[in-house]
């Protein structure tokens, strides 16, 4: 049963993984990412890690994927140009992707890590459930959990900094000061 | 099941991210890949946390959701700014930091 389960997310995960690349419209690879989040979710809930599952349906294919396609909506997917910079990059790309795969698998099925083989030990029926992620948080990791809420802050501010209507003013006349403003500088005394 | 099956599934994510970010050029799409191969590693945190049996990976990988959002705030933040200034979304076309 758990087997089957594993797999079945798997394929959801690797398949919705490809069609993120696949696809031409952004749109649909936003909708694959959707596919690739909640199998990974599954995933997380076979390796019994139900708040990071939880986490992961909330934080990411709830509120991220919403604000992936809010600005795809906005900005509109672009058609690709066919003109390659580097000749043969479609072939050396896949390449290079399994290239990476098989050094990746080979470096950790290769590793000395004795448990790789087998299920993990037994966990208690709390075993990654919010109570003790929690107390994790507040107790052993209190100075990262700060740090990330700091790191939150500063990416919603820097996010309002870039995309503020400010910047219009200036892409309008990039080198000359606008004739506005220096109206308002004469008329003021 | 065995925490290799899990790991090795990993590198496969990771590495199909890695594939997507040279291949594609929109910069939407190369940071819905960066997406993906921060999931990988999630993936792999939470299995080695099993296969430890201590919760501290997992710990660690509500850490990286965090990051992995502040990422896409960022990155969606410049994109429409990039967009605003009618500059073309295309990685190739946006060449005037480089070296």
């Amino acid at each position: 049963m758990e087997a089957v389960l594993f797999f079945l997310a798997a394929i959801g995960a690797l398949g919705g993984a490809l069609g993120v690349i696949a696809m031409r419209n952004p749109f649909y690879s936003v909708l694959a990412l959707i596919v690739h989040l909640f199998s990974l979710a599954a995933l997380f809930l076979l390796l019994t890690a139900a708040f990071v599952a939880a986490a992961q349906v909330v934080v990411y294919a709830g509120a991220v994927m919403v604000l992936y396609v809010f600005v795809v909506a906005y900005v509109g997917g672009g058609g690709e140009s066919a003109w390659e910079p580097i000749p043969g990059q479609r072939f050396l790309a896949p390449l290079l992707g399994i290239a990476l795969f098989v050094e990746l698998a080979v470096a950790v099925l290769s590793s000395s890590l004795l448990a790789l083989g087998t299920d993990g030990p037994d966990v208690n029926a709390g075993f990654g459930n919010p109570a003790a992620i929690g107390r994790l948080l507040l107790e052993k990791f209190l100075l990262p959990f700060e740090a990330s809420s700091i790191l939150l802050l500063l990416a919603a501010v820097g996010a309002i900094v870039l995309a503020s209507n400010r910047r219009d003013g200036e892409r309008d006349t990039p080198d000359e000061p606008s004739p506005n403003r220096e109206e308002g500088v004469s008329l003021s005394p | 099941m065995n925490t290799d099956w899990f790991v090795v599934l990993s590198a496969l994510l990771f590495s199909t991210g890695a594939f997507g970010i040279l291949l594609r050029r929109s910069p939407m799409v190369i940071l819905l890949c960066l997406e993906l191969m921060l999931n990988a590693g999630n993936l792999a945190l939470v299995a080695f946390s099993r296969m430890v049996g201590n919760g501290q990976g997992q710990v660690f990988a509500v850490i990286v959701m965090v990051v992995a959002a502040c990422e896409v705030v960022v990155g969606l933040g410049l994109i429409v700014a990039i967009f605003r200034r009618r500059l073309p979304l295309n990685v190739d076309d946006l060449r005037e930091l480089r070296g």
